[in-house]
């Protein structure tokens, strides 16, 4: 198991190698170059030479680019062009918000889209599984900015409209984890404030992932019941309840555990629209504002922040794999 | 017994025997239309795309004002602020600038056809591009084949683990803002997809019985490639290619809601049109409804369509 | 009275859209208390389709069920499913083709043993892993508490068809259908099987209903043969009567398919020309007709009925048999 650990971490180096080469050729290609990027566009030609002396332009292209590879080693990102401090410091101070928005849209996703999928295929061509696959083609084809503005209209009232930071019931900072901080100091209706705030933007931000479950659930359900090892478990006369928990199920959620991985790196994307529309306090919302200000170092860090969580992810879904699937673990 | 019966029953036995040789011979690709057109998805959908396409031809020669004029703007500007809604002379009402949302409805269909299409065009054709040289590379083998094959993959793992809007949105900064962007940002973010699902679909091609049994007869792998595994390997990329379309409508609205849209007036898309509208949504949200609407509409013919092509062409299905 | 009797069994696959196509076409035959009775046929004639039908394994959608099949005075085609649960696995019980994937693939042998215990037999914990480790050992796979904690893909072919024996005669069952068992497997292995099977079965007293393709199973295990055309049986008789005095066209071509090592060299095989075709109904005649060597214009009108042209007990559906002894198969 550590061996497996240390072996997909040593594998993370060269993607994220590659990834800060795309992302210093990138920088190199913006418009005005780095100089401007980091100054803005309303820099002086005085100070674009300084800031490009500064960077170590002026030297060879190698010398430059692991100058840029140290600095993100260092997790020193560069200091935002909006705010003026630190990027990680920005991401740290933000980063529980978006988390808790994430999770729970994955809560909602799989809670909702697991016995759904389940549901529609044990009763396929039943209403169940026209509604939802049905509703999961829509849902997939409704832009999450709109869908989040629509919930926002319908029921903004009741959930209150606006992000958690707006609210005026806050509890004690202690994780940074509104939720959790509301019940950690037993300030419960900052707790249930906290939690209001996150159903509207969870349900906008789970739309795909549920979608997308709900059809990968009902896809390997189906395929399931039709595996030979499902006849066999019924020709030996097994309760209804056995042969579909530990026969159907665990072997058709399989595939679903991965999804679920890979949906929780890609839900990242989808906060930066749907927290832009609920004005909510997290990571997303500063990326929107920061590409509004062409705010660089912020978009940088965010990628390679992204990618490395995006790869840290897809390693637990492996590790997962591994523990729940015996023939996995074998090699 | 009459002899014409009995020259029929002989006839039968003839045709039934003939059955018995033949019944299996039926091509993939006809028996997947056959299949298509029984399925009610198929034809939902390729009715919507039928509609959408026609909308984008006649589109701009039947509105009946121009996208850009601002024939009723005193009227808005004078409600301080209040739109009207639908009414005789404009179906769809007026927009904040007091233009004709129907006939900005009917000249947009085009251009959000051209996005999409464009888009998709850009993704399917480099991605395919990436992918065949990483599919043939690993086919043919050898250690040099490998080692092109891995790098190549080991790039589009990192493009893979981008977030596809940040992706889409790194492009459109060194870009600048404009129509051509929006299309390059959404088409590179469909590169490796297409690179990675031609690659995957040729190596099991590769790795299949007829290929061996072609190898057997001593045809030459390079040819085996190009007339045996590549034609085989295409038909996920087909039901990608189509359902891409549609993410790439939706993708477009995203990058215009972000600010990265194109900004010329006179060329209205419907994303575009979403996410102006997006300002106004708690005073008139109907002026958001008929872009939306419209798009989803298309997105989920396009969707419809390439889910029943993936059913059709799927082994497994096929009864 | 026989433990099991099949009376005029149909299977109609058909529903929504789509044709009817009727897979087994009136099928009658009977297995005795202890008795080894084979059901042969080439893929595509329903034998399978058969043994599925008497488990109610068939879905419940899409497939009509018509005639009678009676175990132990229960007819299996009218009970109810919770009855049918109750009785699969502790009165009858299956052994499939494929063992790999007969097998749950993340459920360790030992759960996929017991659990047939605990529904039927009541056994739990550490009673159950007992019993489980002693039917492994009875079906003769070595250190049987270590495979127990094994899953599938870590046992040999063999291996996993041995376990899954050992769920089937978990509960000592009166009757025993095994479908193909020995086809996924080793040639080496399949002997092994087989002599697995008899020794279970002699022991017990179980009746075993062995569906094949293999000619050579049924010699080497059935009392009874009834070989199955296009749905129907179309010749039933002891082994050795079968064997040495094919009657229906097509038996006779089987068996004439079959190389001989007692053959002179270079003699031809006799294979049956073209393959089975679901197309053909029986109402218009015999389905084997054309495939056929014999056939006439009366093959042509008509279901020919079961007679016994030959010997009582040695039951045929043609028209125009093969009699002569003298005959060499064709």
């Amino acid at each position: 198991m550590l061996r497996l650990v240390v072996r997909r971490l040593l594998q993370l180096i060269p993607t994220l190698l590659g990834l800060s080469v795309l992302l210093f050729i990138w920088l190199n290609r913006l418009p005005g170059g780095p100089a401007s990027a980091i100054l803005g566009e309303r820099a002086t030609e005085a100070d674009v030479a300084r800031i490009n002396r500064a960077l170590g332009l002026d030297q060879p292209i190698y010398v430059q680019y692991g100058r840029f590879l140290k600095r993100l080693l260092d997790l020193d990102l560069g200091t935002s062009v909006q705010t003026g401090q630190p990027v990680w410091d920005e991401f740290v101070l933000r980063f529980p918000a978006t988390v808790e928005l994430s999770v729970a849209a994955m809560l909602i996703a799989t809670v909702v889209g697991i016995p759904l999928g389940y549901l529609a295929a044990r009763k396929r061509g039943g209403w169940i599984d026209v509604a939802s696959v049905s509703g999961s083609l829509v849902g997939i084809c409704i832009p999450v900015f709109f869908l989040a503005q629509l919930l926002k209209g319908a029921f903004g009232e009741i959930f209150g409209t606006f992000g958690r930071q707006s609210t005026g019931i806050d509890a004690t900072s202690v994780t940074g984890f509104a939720v959790l901080d509301g019940l950690l100091t037993g300030e419960l209706d900052a707790a249930w404030d906290a939690l209001m705030h996150l159903v509207l933007p969870g349900i906008a931000l789970a739309t795909i992932p549920l979608a997308v479950i709900v059809r990968m659930t009902r896809a390997s359900v189906l395929e399931v019941l039709g595996e030979d090892y499902i006849r066999t478990a019924e020709s030996k006369g097994l309760e209804r309840r056995i042969v579909r928990g530990r026969h159907v199920l665990r072997n058709a959620l399989l595939p679903v555990v991965t999804a679920v991985g890979l949906l929780t790196g890609s839900l990242l994307s989808g906060a930066v629209l749907t927290e832009s529309v609920f004005t909510f306090g997290g990571i997303g919302s500063f990326i929107r504002t920061a590409i509004d200000a062409r705010d660089y170092p912020v978009l940088v860090g965010f990628i390679m922040f992204i990618a490395m969580i995006y790869v840290l992810i897809n390693m637990v879904v492996d590790l997962a794999y591994s523990v729940i699937d015996p023939r996995v673990r074998v090699h | 017994m009459s002899l014409i019966t009995t020259t029929s029953k002989i006839d039968r036995l003839a045709q039934l025997t003939a059955k018995t040789e033949t019944a299996s011979g039926a091509s993939l690709w006809r028996e997947a239309m056959r299949r298509m057109r029984a399925s009610k998805m198929a034809i939902i959908g390729a009715v919507i795309i039928a509609g959408f396409v026609l909308l984008a031809i006649i589109g701009p020669w039947i509105a009946p004002y121009g996208p850009t004029e601002q024939t009723w703007r005193g009227e808005v500007f004078s409600n301080r602020g209040e739109f009207v809604g639908a009414r005789a002379e404009n179906w769809f009402g007026l927009d904040h600038l007091g233009r004709d949302l129907f006939s900005r409805m009917l000249v947009g269909a085009r251009q959000t056809l051209l996005v999409g299409v464009v888009s998709m065009l850009i993704g399917l054709l480099i991605g395919a591009l990436v992918g065949i040289v990483s599919g043939a590379a690993a086919t043919l083998g050898g250690k040099a084949g490998r080692r092109v094959d891995d790098a190549i993959m080991r790039v589009t793992d990192i493009l893979l683990a981008l977030p596809s809007l940040l992706l889409a949105v790194s492009v459109a900064a060194v870009m600048g803002q404009s129509l051509t962007t929006v299309m390059i940002a959404v088409g590179v973010v469909q590169i490796p997809v297409f690179a990675r699902l031609l690659r995957g679909s040729m190596l099991a091609q590769g790795g299949s019985d007829y290929v061996l049994a072609a190898r057997s007869l001593g045809i030459r792998k390079r040819r085996i490639v190009l007339t045996q595994i590549l034609p085989n390997s295409l038909s996920p990329v087909i039901v990608q290619a189509t359902l891409s379309l549609a993410t790439a409508i939706i993708e477009a609205a995203a990058l215009s809601y972000l600010g990265l849209g194109n900004p010329d007036p006179a060329v209205p898309e419907w994303g575009v049109m979403l996410s102006q509208a997006q300002r106004f949504f708690d005073n008139e949200p109907m002026m958001s409804m008929y872009p939306a609407v419209g798009i989803v509409i298309t997105a989920l013919g396009f969707t419809l369509l390439g889910e029943a092509m993936r059913e059709a062409l799927d082994p497994k299905l096929r009864g | 009275m026989p433990l099991l009797t099949v009376d005029e069994l149909t299977v109609t696959f058909g529903g929504r859209g789509r044709k009817d196509v009727r897979a087994v076409n009136g099928v009658s035959f009977s297995v005795d208390q202890g008795q080894v009775v084979g059901l042969v046929g080439e893929s595509g004639c329903g034998k399978s389709v058969t043994s599925l039908a008497l488990m109610g394994l068939l879905p419940a959608k899409g497939v009509t069920l018509g005639g009678r099949a009676e175990l132990d005075g229960t007819d299996l085609l009218k009970i109810s499913p919770s009855k049918m649960r109750d009785l699969r696995g502790r009165d009858m019980a299956m052994i499939f083709q494929d063992p790999l994937s007969s097998l749950n693939p993340v459920v360790p042998i030992g759960v996929q043993v017991t659990e047939i215990l605990q529904r039927h037999r009541g056994l739990k914990g550490e009673a159950a892993r007992k019993e489980a480790a002693h039917l492994l050992d009875r079906v003769g796979i070595p250190d049987p508490d270590r495979r127990l904690k094994e899953y599938p893909h870590q046992l040999s072919g063999g291996m996993r068809q041995r376990a899954l024996i050992a769920m089937a005669v978990a509960c000592a069952p009166r009757l025993l259908i095994a479908d193909e068992p020995t086809t996924a497997l080793d040639v080496t292995i399949q002997a092994q099987i087989l002599e697995l099977l008899k020794e279970l079965v002699d022991q017990e007293g179980t009746a075993l209903l062995m569906i094949t393709h293999d000619l050579g199973v049924v010699a080497g295990l059935c009392d009874q043969v009834n070989v199955l055309y296009a749905g129907k049986v179309v010749e039933s008789a002891g082994r050795r009567e079968l064997f040495a005095h094919p009657t229906h066209p097509y038996t006779h071509g089987l068996l004439g398919s079959i190389p001989r090592l007692d053959a002179p060299r270079g003699e031809p095989l006799h294979p049956i020309r073209g393959s089975i075709n679901d197309q053909i109904a029986w109402a218009d005649g015999c389905a084997f007709a054309p495939r056929c060597d014999r056939y006439e214009m009366e093959c042509l009108t008509g279901t020919p009925e079961l007679t016994e042209p030959r010997a009582a007990g040695h039951r045929a559906r043609c028209a125009n048999p093969v009699l002569a002894t003298t005959e060499v198969p064709a």
